[in-house]
């Protein structure tokens, strides 16, 4: 009970640490970053003067004392009022990045769900048969785990998308269709997520593999596998029931720290295929200086993380009997 | 002696690293229908890698690579136990010859109950038990090594260094196999747990009869136990024989050194728990 | 070398249970394997050209009016779609990349020790502290937060980043290097040390340190596979150092100028794949950097050689 206590405190500090992270960066740009942000939006079409007050209270040169901006920040997360953005003004953030986020989720969704399962089994697999030639897939691996999200992005797009033209090369969807729930686009936003995700699966799957491959021999060389041998049970009841269940534990913590891995191949991957989610909205934020859109954009992201790390830490309680004892 | 229940003959077990080395060297032990046979020696002269090859649990760099193991059913036939694969060997395991593992600390499975493994035993072993009469079954090998049924539900962690060696003999039972495998079943134990241990295997012999080859670097332990005491030194038997004509008449220097290492309360006959007091003179033991 | 059968059959052998002193080290070098060979002299071979590059290649922006050129006689690599020589660009970019890559790797490495070795090391509510502040960094996404942080700072220099860098990656290396130090500060020679009155800077010097040279040999390591990515990644997004040179900011050009769907496939190859060589570099010398403290991973070499003996094992 109190594991579960430890983590919940954890993640909520965890949370407000982000929280208050958000709060102070803006407020730690030097020189007048409002100045620099109207400086850019009057090109593309004049700001109305509330405008420029919202964004004065954004980057805190209200004359308010500082708590009492806190305040004011923290009530307007809790109303969802997270300002309104300068690239796609005068849409709300909100609403930008509530449209763009069901594409993160379905492409990081996705790609996680399989680069994790196939690499735990593959390599579990692997290490389960150790000293096989599997090994010398290792070395392999090493290379391949090293090729950075976005060259491969760019490999493959030119291989597929412009050479033999299998797949589209940007975009979320076909432009011609209507965004809904119609099978057209369904189909048409699997079609185009296509590539992407097995950009980000290729890129992700062999750390997964060498990581369960790692914890299989150590899991294998202990002594309740032997017994487990020399009871003479069934040789899939030792690997699943003894070795899988045992080695399978540290996975679970692993699945919350490769999911930061691929949150950080999502950016760079939908900026190459220019993916309408929240990575390619964050990009585009940071290039035109859109700091409310980047702000909220950051904490999304934070939070969707830390959450699903605490996920993870619950699962990791539930699986394993002994970290609720030994706490 | 009448035919006896496991006959090792020249066994010689290897470990094949680049600079091979032989850890078991020619041994040839007979171990009797129901007697405790015990194999004594320092750490490192090869009784553990005796214990696995018997059992079959070497695994590479480790290679039998001479002599044979031969194992006589209740039927009277004999199994040639280095000849067993695949599935017989599975069925052979337990059934016929059981082990205990030095420090169960680690020898259970520490995400799954008690239970689930004494079940696994029944499953895998094609027992043709329900479930309900697996649980059972279960229970009454914890009452005869004196542990409560209720513990049935626990995950190993829960239990004491005592209790868990206690489950692992209760599973070593479970099939009924004529032999059992000791390897220094009491060694990470206290001494007060270690007595009382070696006590419930007596008594556990007597009522089931099986045969045990008891591995431990404590001679003294095993003049008192055994029916019948082997010595190892680097991997060969240099001695075997009844603890008598082994304490009386020690043939080879080796028995002769580990029989004077003992500290003793009288000086005469050694007897275990005496690690812990001055001998005579005033030096320490 | 041959094991001894304690080693091979105790699964309790602890990873960096040697004696701590000399002899240890210059061992790990003698009985190293392919891995770390091929690993170092790859490494070698970057950093010589790293340092070199302004000698051979001094104007790699140099441009010219022959654009987007396959690669040839005259141009190796080909050119960019300004004229300028793609494989002088590659070069010019070595120096960038592997330097935030050491610099980065080395702050990560003495942040991460601050935090892990040095909160293990003094326990209780020191311990707490650290642990608790490692753990935040690590749940924090990191790219994200490294674009954020750039973008704020908006100075471009190659410290910078490389700061901005070590900040964001040192969690993960604390949270080793605390599990590595908490062990072995339970170990019994630390004990002896403490009863005969060494000075704690002392026990820390002689006793702890050389133990965990291995994990912090290959926190380096991990820190500049990470930090030649994220500045690659940087770059690539045009966040990074000013001037562009680094072989992400190649990538960035090439991106910008359309070089995929314009089929110039010399441009955006070689420069990725020099990361992909380097980091695969890295990952070997992890990897036998991990083959020597994990005996486990150490006997499946031992396995494999005395299987292809071709002796039936006993199963």
């Amino acid at each position: 009970m109190r594991y579960y206590l430890r983590k919940i405190v954890f993640y909520l500090l965890a949370g407000w640490i982000a929280v208050t992270l958000n709060f102070l960066l803006p407020r730690m740009v030097k020189g007048d970053p409002v100045q620099v942000i109207l400086a850019k939006t009057q090109r593309l079409a004049p700001l109305p003067p509330s405008a420029r007050h919202a964004l004065e209270l954004q980057f805190g040169q209200t004359h308010d004392p500082i708590v009492v901006q806190y305040w004011h920040y923290l009530q307007g997360l809790f109303t969802g009022d997270l300002g309104v953005s300068v690239t796609f003004y005068p849409s709300p953030v909100v609403d930008i990045i509530s449209q763009a986020l069901p594409w993160t989720l379905l492409l990081i969704g996705l790609s996680t769900v399989i680069s994790y399962v196939v690499g735990l089994l593959l390599g579990s697999y692997i290490g389960w048969k150790r000293g096989s030639w599997l090994d010398s897939l290792v070395p392999i691996s090493t290379f391949l785990s090293a090729i950075p999200y976005f060259w491969l992005a760019l490999i493959l797009v030119y291989i597929f998308g412009v050479n033999l033209q299998w797949f589209p090369v940007t975009g979320g969807y076909d432009n011609t269709i209507t965004p809904g729930f119609s099978l057209e686009f369904i189909g048409s936003a699997i079609y185009y997520g296509l590539l992407p995700a097995f950009t980000i699966v290729l890129a992700s799957v062999t750390s997964q593999v060498l990581a369960a491959r790692n914890m299989m021999v150590s899991t294998m060389a202990e002594d309740y596998v032997t017994t487990a041998r020399a009871k003479g049970l069934r040789p899939r009841r030792v690997f699943g029931s003894y070795a899988m269940r045992n080695a399978l534990l540290p996975s679970v913590t692993g699945f919350a720290i490769s999911l930061g891995f691929i949150v950080n191949g999502s950016v760079v991957t939908e900026s190459v295929f220019s993916y309408p989610g929240v990575g390619y909205t964050l990009i585009q934020a940071v290039e035109n200086d859109d700091y409310p859109l980047m702000q909220a954009l950051f904490l999304i992201i934070t939070l969707a993380v830390l959450g699903a790390n605490f996920v993870a830490d619950i699962v990791y309680g539930v699986i394993d009997p002994r970290t609720r004892s030994a706490e | 002696m009448t035919e006896p229940l496991l006959s090792i003959r020249n066994l010689t077990v290897e470990y094949q690293t680049a600079d091979p080395v032989q850890a078991v060297r020619d041994v040839s032990i007979d171990i009797a229908p129901g007697e405790i046979f015990g194999l004594a020696g320092e750490s490192g002269c090869g009784k553990s890698t005796l214990a696995y090859a018997v059992t079959r649990l070497l695994e590479p760099p480790a290679a039998i690579t001479g002599g044979s193991i031969g194992f006589r059913r209740p039927d009277g036939s004999s199994v040639d136990v280095l000849g067993l694969d695949g599935r017989e060997l599975r069925a052979f395991r337990w059934q016929e010859i059981s082990m205990v593992f030095q420090g169960a600390m680690n020898a259970l499975n520490p995400v799954r109950t008690v239970r689930s493994q004494i079940a696994d035993i029944f499953i895998d072993h094609d027992a043709g038990m329900s479930r309900a009469q697996r649980t059972r079954r279960a229970a009454e090998l914890l009452k005869t090594v004196g542990i409560d049924p209720r513990r049935l539900s626990s995950y190993p962690h829960e239990l004491s260094g005592g209790m868990r060696q206690r489950v692992m003999i209760a599973m070593a039972l479970a099939l009924r196999p004529r032999l059992i495998v000791m390897d220094e079943p009491t060694t990470a134990l206290d001494v007060v747990v270690q007595r009382n241990i070696i006590e419930e295997i007596n008594r556990l012999r007597a009522e089931f009869c099986f045969a045990v080859l008891f591995i431990t670097h404590d001679l003294g332990l095993l003049l008192e136990i055994s029916d019948r005491v082997g010595v190892m030194l680097a991997g060969s038997l240099v001695e075997q024989g009844t603890p008598r004509r082994l304490q009386d008449a020690p043939q080879h220097d080796y028995t002769r050194h580990l029989l004077r290492s003992f500290p003793s309360l009288r000086g005469d006959v050694p007897s275990t728990g005496t690690r812990y007091v001055t001998i005579q003179d005033g030096a320490r033991a | 070398m041959a094991f001894s059968q304690q080693e091979l059959a105790d699964p309790d052998v602890l990873p960096a249970s040697p004696v701590p002193g000399r002899r240890t080290r210059w061992a790990f070098f003698r009985n190293a394997s392919w891995k770390l060979w091929t690993g170092l002299a790859i490494c070698a071979f970057f950093v010589v050209i790293a340092a070199v590059a302004p000698l051979i290649a001094p104007n790699p922006n140099q441009t010219s009016s022959i654009g987007l050129q396959p690669p040839s006689i005259n141009h190796v690599f080909g050119t960019t779609n300004i004229g300028q020589d793609v494989l002088q660009q590659v070069l010019g970019g070595t120096t960038g990349s592997i330097v935030i890559g050491v610099v980065a790797g080395a702050l990560t490495v003495v942040l991460s020790m601050l935090f892990g070795v040095g909160g293990a090391f003094l326990g209780g509510k020191w311990d707490e502290a650290s642990s608790l502040i490692s753990n935040v960094f690590l749940v924090i996404p990191g790219l994200p937060l490294l674009i954020i942080v750039t973008d704020y700072v908006q100075s471009r220099s190659i410290l910078v980043i490389a700061v901005v860098i070590a900040i964001v990656s040192w969690a993960g290396a604390a949270r080793v290097l605390r599990a590595q130090t908490l062990s072995v500060r339970s170990r019994d020679y630390v004990d002896a040390a403490r009863v005969a009155s060494e000075s704690t800077w002392r026990i820390m010097l002689r006793e702890i340190l050389p133990n965990l040279m291995p994990i912090i040999a290959s926190q380096f390591v991990f820190g500049a596979l990470g930090a030649i990515l994220a500045e690659a990644g940087l770059s690539f997004l045009g966040l990074g150092a000013a001037g562009g040179k680094s072989w992400g900011s190649i990538l960035f050009f090439a991106q910008n100028a359309q070089a995929i769907t314009l089929g110039a496939w010399w441009w955006f190859v070689p420069p990725g794949l020099c990361i992909a060589i380097v980091g695969a570099a890295l990952g070997l010398i992890n990897f036998s950097i991990d083959e020597r403290i994990n005996p486990r991973l150490r006997t499946l070499a031992v396995i494999k050689r005395s299987r292809r003996h071709g002796r039936k094992a006993t199963k």
